[in-house]
């Protein structure tokens, strides 16, 4: 018998972004508001992170492993994320958006 | 306890000066803990020299840090010792090319007429190998010594790759702070900000909060670090936590929304790096380091 929060991550849509020397593919993810989403982090060339703290992101990748949190947004506006794990000279140029709106008619 | 700071060209002078009513308290202890008394003193904290980086924000390379060695070599009296907060050196995708500027970063710092030299990396010196060539040059990440009375202790939240200080070197920390009174002065030299100071701009320590725990029982806890390229200082519960400015270039203010170096201005090819005027200012109390600082225009 699964949980009801299991069920949600059961049902969560699931985001792949790619990481490589010093790019995320896709660079910009529009989420919704209040609906669970899965936010899978792989890496393809070094070990790489992706934090957003306002939305609960904290992933730390390597090319072997990759990392993933499911997380629910909670307030709606445009998020910067980086790569904190340094992975060389670009590494500081290495960012995404994440964009969280509202649910569609609301 | 007083400890104050005069910020220089080339980082920061810090004054050690017990007050005597605490001395006196702390002496009896620390002389029978450590056989040494806490007695006034100074010494430097240099940072972010990014030797072997060549870009627009800063054009002429290791100047600003060779500047900064004649000015602590012109100090009188001289600093027992010099702290170096990381990035020693800028990396390079070649081991052997980033061994090249560790040993140019020795030849320079070896101009120094300062006995004592400490250092902790930076990610740009150790987060690629894991500290392997940090080792080799200056021997262990973390590590601690007593001076004058003081515990100092180096932490290292870079070679793990993430802004981390990591569980083994959080039980070494406990440990290491164990046998210490609470009214021993600490002072902590790492590289990142051990707290939340911008996040998006990678300027905090993962496990920043734990580490200031383990630190939060002593009276008087003075954190020193650089990585942000600019002045900053921040009391949080007992501590005072402290930036000093780069040897390389100055990063802008984070109240703005883009992280980009300031530019070179080759009129005055040192304003950027928080080059100040010496001043001083009595302190008194427990009151961990004050900065001092007065900008001006070379």
């Amino acid at each position: 018998m699964k949980s009801i929060a299991q069920k949600m991550i059961l049902m969560a849509l699931v985001v792949v972004i790619n990481a490589k020397r010093f790019e995320f593919t896709p660079n910009q993810v529009t989420l919704t508001k209040g609906e669970p989403v899965t936010i899978k982090l792989v890496a393809a060339d070094h070990a790489h992170g992706l934090l957003v703290k306002p939305l609960g992101i904290d992933l730390d990748a390597s090319p072997d492993t990759p990392d993933e949190v499911t997380i629910t947004p909670k307030e709606e506006g445009t998020f910067n994320a980086i790569c904190d794990h340094y992975c060389g000279v670009g590494h500081g140029n290495m960012k995404m958006k994440f964009v969280v709106t509202s649910p569609a008619g609301k | 306890m007083r400890l104050s700071a005069f910020s220089l060209g080339a980082g920061a002078l810090i004054h050690f000066a017990p007050n005597l009513a605490f001395a006196e308290g702390v002496k009896r202890t620390l002389r029978g803990k450590n056989g040494e008394a806490p007695t006034p003193f100074s010494f430097v904290q240099l940072s972010d020299t990014h030797v072997g980086f060549n870009g627009p924000p800063d054009p002429l390379g290791t100047a600003a840090f060779e500047r900064a060695v004649n000015v602590i070599n012109a100090l009188d009296p001289r600093p027992d010792f010099v702290l170096f907060t990381g990035d020693l050196t800028h990396d390079a995708e070649d081991a052997g090319e980033h061994a090249k500027r560790f040993k140019k970063f020795r030849e320079i710092e070896s101009q120094l007429k300062v006995k004592t030299l400490h250092h902790v990396p930076g990610e740009h010196d150790a987060a690629l190998d894991g500290g392997t060539l940090f080792r080799e040059n200056f021997g262990e990440t973390h590590y601690s010594f007593d001076h004058r009375g003081v515990h100092f202790v180096a932490i290292d939240n870079v070679s793990q790759g993430r802004p981390r200080v990591g569980k083994e070197q959080l039980a070494w920390l406990q440990k290491d702070l164990a046998r210490y009174t609470k009214s021993t002065p600490i002072v902590v030299f790492t590289h990142r900000p051990l707290f939340d100071l911008k996040p998006e701009w990678e300027w905090f320590t993962s496990d920043g909060d734990d580490t200031m725990k383990i630190l939060a029982p002593f009276d008087a806890v003075t954190v020193l670090y650089g990585h942000i390229h600019r002045e900053n200082h921040a009391t949080l519960g007992n501590a005072k936590h402290h930036a000093s400015p780069s040897l390389i270039f100055a990063n802008p203010d984070p109240s703005v929304a883009e992280k980009k170096p300031l530019p070179f201005d080759k009129d005055h090819p040192f304003n950027n790096l928080g080059v100040v005027e010496i001043t001083s200012q009595k302190l008194s109390g427990t009151e961990g380091v004050q900065q001092i600082l007065k900008e001006v225009t070379l």
